[in-house]
Order: structure tokens, then C-alpha cells, then sequence
């Protein structure tokens, strides 16, 4: 008895897909996160890494340096002080790069929105932002969660010039 | 306890030659001392084998606002081998606030009060490193303060949610 992918390939040993394709496969299999969390969702930030949710199923492992990580997840609170940081640990990654915002603190603020003197009112004023994921702190099923839905948008990307405004436009004028 | 204190409430008067306020319904126990006092009352307190407060286990700012024009300051101290805390409570002005460091009696002290001075802008003299230690150096205000506005950005980056 053969495996499936023996059945499949054995003829050819050739698979015909899109460069596109295969290029986010493997760029959306192997998201590499940055080791850093700022507060409490960082604890489930660790927790989504543990066994039970075995976050290295998705290929994520994460890494101690900015030079070799795909993914920020930032999880938690962003007080000013630490704002120069992030956006210098965001500089150094190298691109493609992607960024989760988890849990309300980094969304927007969240408890600290109107007395947090302190706190940027959202990670998104300082770098851009991908995902956004909700909850305080989220569960690890909700950061997993946040990561199928990078795994969607990353799935999408192509490597081709949109065209699509200028067929519209061309269309335009030949209405016009 | 209440023979103890009768006891640390003499002390306090043998040091300081002025009139010592005790906080009512205070715990723990505490008194109000003049600025001036502060630093050979704690001294005192600290070098005294009868009192022994070898711990500094807190120092808190208060501001009470511009209409009272009072800030305090109100250490915490402990003694481990009596069990015993005493509060020691300094009224300050409002406008340039300033009190005598205690960093030379209890080191812990240090961190402490570059935290009052972060929070409440109160100065303390003879402080060895007086800086910020919980916001950045470069920001503006006391954060604490009662009429604390907080600035539109801080370094390009919007404070207003």
C-alpha cells in the first residue's frame, strides 16, 4: 500500500502550479514570529506555543532576532517608552514581513483609551498594522485565529502588477 | 501596641523640638513632620536600637491640588526585628516643591523617590541620580499631578485616543 502522495506523483514526479501559488504556500507555512511580548497577552501569546495549542503545527517557531522573523505579534500594552522599540525591532525584519496586532491594548488602546497617558492609543499609529485580534487578553484560540486569517491574506498576494484599474480605465475610454 | 507607640511618639518629640501632629485613625501610626525635621528624625529613627526602623518599605506623593496648594510626601518605614511600621508624613508647597533625600539612610530610597520626583515633579535634594524612571526622559509634565494636561504628540505619535 502506497502512500497518496506516491499514488499521485509516481507517473510524472512533476506538479504544475502558479509561481504565485507556491510562493505563499511556502511563505504562509513557515511564519516565523519575533520572541517578544509587552504584557499579559504575552502570556497567552506563550500559551498559544505550548503543547496543548502547539502552535509549531503552522510552522511558526519562534525566532530571538528581528533579521529572521516574518511575523510581529505584538501582544499587549505599548507604552511610549517602548514605541521608539517597536518600531526599530519592525524596521529590522526583513521583507516580507507581517505584523498581528493582539489584544485591545495594542488595537487601540483598550482599557487605557482615555486616562492612559502613557499608552499609543494603538500600535497602528506607529507601524502597520495586518491583523487585528480582539480580546483581553485574547485565548490562544482567537491569536490562532489571527494567524489563519494572515495565512488568508498572505494566500491572496500575487506577485503581478495589478492590472485591474487599468482595464477599467481602458474600458472607460473606449466608453467615453 | 498602643504602649509602643506612647513609646516611638517621645522619641519623635525628643528629636524634633517642634510640635509632632499625629495622622488620626492612622494605620499604621503616623505622624506629620515638618520638612525641615525629615532628615535627622528619620536618622534618628533609623540609627536608634529602641526604634530600629531598618526598612523603607514605601514612599508615596500626594497632590491635593491647586486649590489647597499642598503636596505631601509619606514614607513608610519599617522595623523587622520589632514588627512594627510608622508613617512619616511631610506637607510640601505646591509651587516648587522640595524635601531633603533619605537615600543616604535607607538605600532602597534611591528608586523610590525618583519615582515620587517622575509622577509629581517634587524635588529631592541630595538625591544622587534624580531622573525619570518610569516615563521617558524627554517627556513634559507630572503626569500625577491634579492639573496634569498631557501634551498633543509625543514624538510624532498622537496621545489623544
Amino acid at each position: 500500500m502506497k502512500g497518496l502522495l506516491d499514488q499521485q506523483f509516481e507517473n510524472g514526479g512533476v506538479i504544475i502550479t502558479k509561481v504565485d501559488d507556491l510562493l505563499n504556500w511556502s511563505r504562509l507555512s513557515s511564519l516565523f514570529p519575533m520572541t517578544f511580548g509587552l504584557a499579559c497577552c504575552a502570556i497567552e501569546f506563550m500559551s498559544t506555543g505550548s503543547t496543548v495549542y502547539d502552535m509549531d503545527r503552522f510552522g511558526m517557531v519562534p525566532r530571538a532576532t528581528p533579521r529572521q522573523s516574518d511575523v510581529m505579534i505584538v501582544s499587549g500594552t505599548v507604552t511610549f517608552k517602548m514605541a521608539d522599540r517597536i518600531k526599530q525591532l519592525y524596521e529590522q525584519m526583513s521583507e516580507p514581513r507581517y505584523v498581528i496586532s493582539m489584544g485591545s491594548c495594542s488595537n487601540c488602546g483598550g482599557p487605557y483609551w482615555q486616562h492612559g497617558y502613557h499608552v499609543v492609543k494603538g500600535v497602528d499609529r506607529i507601524i502597520p498594522v495586518d491583523v487585528y485580534v480582539p480580546g483581553c487578553p485574547p485565548r490562544p484560540e482567537a491569536l490562532i485565529g489571527g494567524i489563519l486569517k494572515l495565512h488568508e491574506k498572505i494566500r491572496n498576494e500575487s506577485r503581478v502588477k495589478p492590472t485591474a484599474i487599468e482595464q477599467l480605465l481602458e474600458k472607460e475610454s473606449h466608453v467615453g | 501596641m498602643s504602649d509602643r507607640k506612647a513609646e516611638l511618639l517621645s522619641l519623635i518629640r525628643q528629636v524634633t523640638s517642634e510640635e509632632v501632629i499625629e495622622i488620626p485613625n492612622s494605620t499604621p501610626f503616623g505622624v506629620v513632620v515638618k520638612q525641615e525635621a525629615l532628615l535627622s528624625l528619620c536618622d534618628q529613627l533609623h540609627k536608634n536600637p529602641a526604634s530600629y526602623f531598618d526598612m523603607l518599605s514605601c514612599i508615596t506623593g500626594v497632590d491635593n491640588g491647586p486649590e489647597s496648594g499642598t503636596m505631601e510626601v509619606i514614607y513608610h518605614v519599617y522595623s523587622i526585628p520589632f514588627n512594627y511600621s510608622l508613617a512619616l508624613k511631610v506637607l510640601l508647597p505646591r509651587e516648587n516643591p522640595e524635601v531633603e533625600s533619605v537615600v543616604s539612610i535607607w538605600k532602597s530610597a534611591n528608586w523610590l523617590e525618583r519615582e515620587v520626583y517622575d509622577m509629581f515633579g517634587i524635588g529631592f535634594k541630595n538625591h544622587p541620580d534624580l531622573r525619570r524612571i518610569l516615563m521617558p526622559a524627554d517627556w513634559k509634565g507630572y503626569p500625577l499631578r491634579k492639573d496634569y494636561k498631557h501634551e498633543e504628540y509625543y514624538r510624532g505619535v498622537k496621545i489623544e485616543y
